[in-house]
């Protein structure tokens, strides 16, 4: 796979945490939007997000670095980063 | 900061429900009068909330195996098969598991949960990849978690999502360790078995580990699981199963023909530093064992059972699993509703087993039923009665004519 650019990926992955966001409204996504205290995302609803995100980039996103993703754009750059390999 | 601060959404959402004035983690079973009765706060229920699915419980045979062997060889063995010693049970046990199965070695553990967790955690290494399905039980994710392997789950019941990761890993040198379940526990659906075979065998060092634990004794000709009943054994590289359910008593095992697979014992830490079963808890899985081999009739009635139990709910109206199975979920609204369900059900005398999030995937709420063979007609036909009832009573079938409820 060619190299992703963040730039690229992050409006993607806004798009796909936007059909997480039940804040109504509130919570506005950025780079620093934390998965569990801005979002209340629980372990198993992040799970079904990573499904999501690994369907649309085409990776798979180990378990073994999930608990190194607290916000949005440590999504952004694992994904980046999963993809360019 | 205090202890177990992390855990306070837990603490919250229990509390919710008990302000509800429902405790369902807090149910007693003051006396069990038979497989499917007990006394619980003081009432006889009927018990649709086990995994009793052949109603061994109390089969006097095994009663008998077990109590004389407690009289002959003791309460328990006060250690572990690595450093007090096998008994002539384990090894007896293990050569009957061998033989039921067809395969070249069999190993016990002592819970289920431990044979996963030991299986899972030791056969896939730091270069190996784990492809677990979505939906697997906790002792896969916590074998995961233990091991030191890639951990990647796939959609499930997914072949297709399966082979694409598979796919994408081809160039990885580490062995592909695919997990999967027979029967799933929650909604008692069933692995697609012979397409994941295809799969595994598009693949080089490629395994699957099977997890019968609510498969076997239910499913095959003379129960040994969806691999009998697919007809793939020869294909499985690991079945691991359990004696706490068709078995009905307690522990885990897992068969191989794999060549390294006696080297477990000496590495596998869930089965080397923990007691091992008492020999009593084994005389009656074996003699459980030779019942659900010679006595094909437990397996018929239970699945006459599911039929009649779950035509009779389609026909309310209920809304259930897609498949017919020993696991018969019927689908609640939401948490308010389903709490209350489940307490009036309770309070009309039948015990289900409620499941909510954040168990749950997508705020999906279940009511989980489960089918015994000991379930006498009449009895079945009293808890549709009092299911009907129930419903009734909640507004279910107002409220499922309204809304659209999440499927899973």
């Amino acid at each position: 796979m060619s190299t992703l650019q963040i730039s690229h990926v992050f409006p993607k992955v806004i798009a796909i945490l936007q059909r997480y966001n039940k804040s109504g409204g509130t919570v506005h996504i950025s780079v620093q939007t934390d998965l569990s205290s801005d979002l209340n995302l629980d372990s198993l609803t992040v799970m079904d997000l990573i499904m999501d995100l690994e369907q649309e980039f085409n990776i798979s996103i180990p378990m073994n670095v999930m608990s190194e993703i607290k916000t949005a754009g440590d999504l952004t750059s694992t994904i980046v980063k999963l993809a360019s390999v | 900061m205090a202890l177990l601060k992390r855990f306070q959404t837990v603490r919250r959402q229990y509390e919710h429900m008990k302000s509800l004035g429902v405790d369902p983690f807090g149910i007693k079973m003051e006396k069990l009068l038979s497989p499917t009765e007990a006394i619980i706060n003081g009432r006889k229920t009927i018990l649709i909330g086990t995994n009793n699915y052949l109603g061994l419980t109390f089969d006097p045979r095994c009663q008998a195996a077990s109590a004389e062997t407690a009289y002959l060889s003791g309460t328990g063995t006060t250690g572990s098969r690595i450093a007090n010693g096998s008994y002539a049970e384990h090894t007896t046990l293990e050569s009957d598991l061998a033989d039921f199965y067809g395969k070249k070695q069999a190993m016990v553990f002592s819970t289920g949960y431990q044979a996963n967790l030991g299986i899972i955690s030791t056969i896939a290494g730091p270069d190996d990849f784990l492809l677990l399905d979505a939906d697997s039980h906790a002792s896969i994710y916590d074998g995961a978690k233990l091991g030191t392997a890639t951990v990647i789950r796939f959609r499930h019941n997914d072949p297709n999502d399966l082979d694409r990761r598979l796919n994408a890993l081809q160039d990885k040198p580490g062995n592909k360790i695919i997990v999967l379940e027979g029967i799933y526990s929650m909604l008692g659906d069933k692995a697609p078995l012979t397409d994941f075979v295809a799969v595994k065998k598009k693949y080089a060092n490629a395994y699957i580990v099977l997890d019968e634990a609510h498969s076997m004794g239910v499913l095959g000709q003379t129960g040994r699981g969806l691999c009998q009943e697919e007809n793939v054994e020869a294909d499985i590289d690991f079945i691991v199963g359990t004696f706490s359910k068709s078995l009905g008593a307690v522990g885990g095992f897992c068969v191989s023909d794999s060549p390294e697979f006696d080297l477990l014992r000496l590495v596998c830490r869930p089965y080397m530093f923990t007691a091992s079963l008492p020999p009593a808890t084994i005389a009656s899985v074996k003699t459980a064992l030779r019942i659900i081999q010679q006595e094909p009739q437990l397996r018929y009635r239970l699945w006459q059972n599911v039929e009649f139990f779950y035509n009779q709910l389609a026909q309310l109206g209920f809304r259930l699993g897609k498949n017919k199975s020993p696991v018969v979920p019927i689908y609640l609204p939401n948490v308010e509703v389903g709490t209350l369900f489940w307490q009036n059900l309770l309070k009309n005398g039948v015990y289900a087993n409620i499941v909510m999030p954040p168990a749950t995937p997508m705020g999906t709420v279940l009511l989980r039923c489960s089918i015994c063979s000991a379930h006498e007609r009449q009895q079945l036909q009293k808890v549709v009665d009092i299911l009907k009832k129930t419903a009734e009573e909640v507004g279910y079938f107002a409220v499922q004519t309204q809304q659209k409820f999440a499927v899973a």
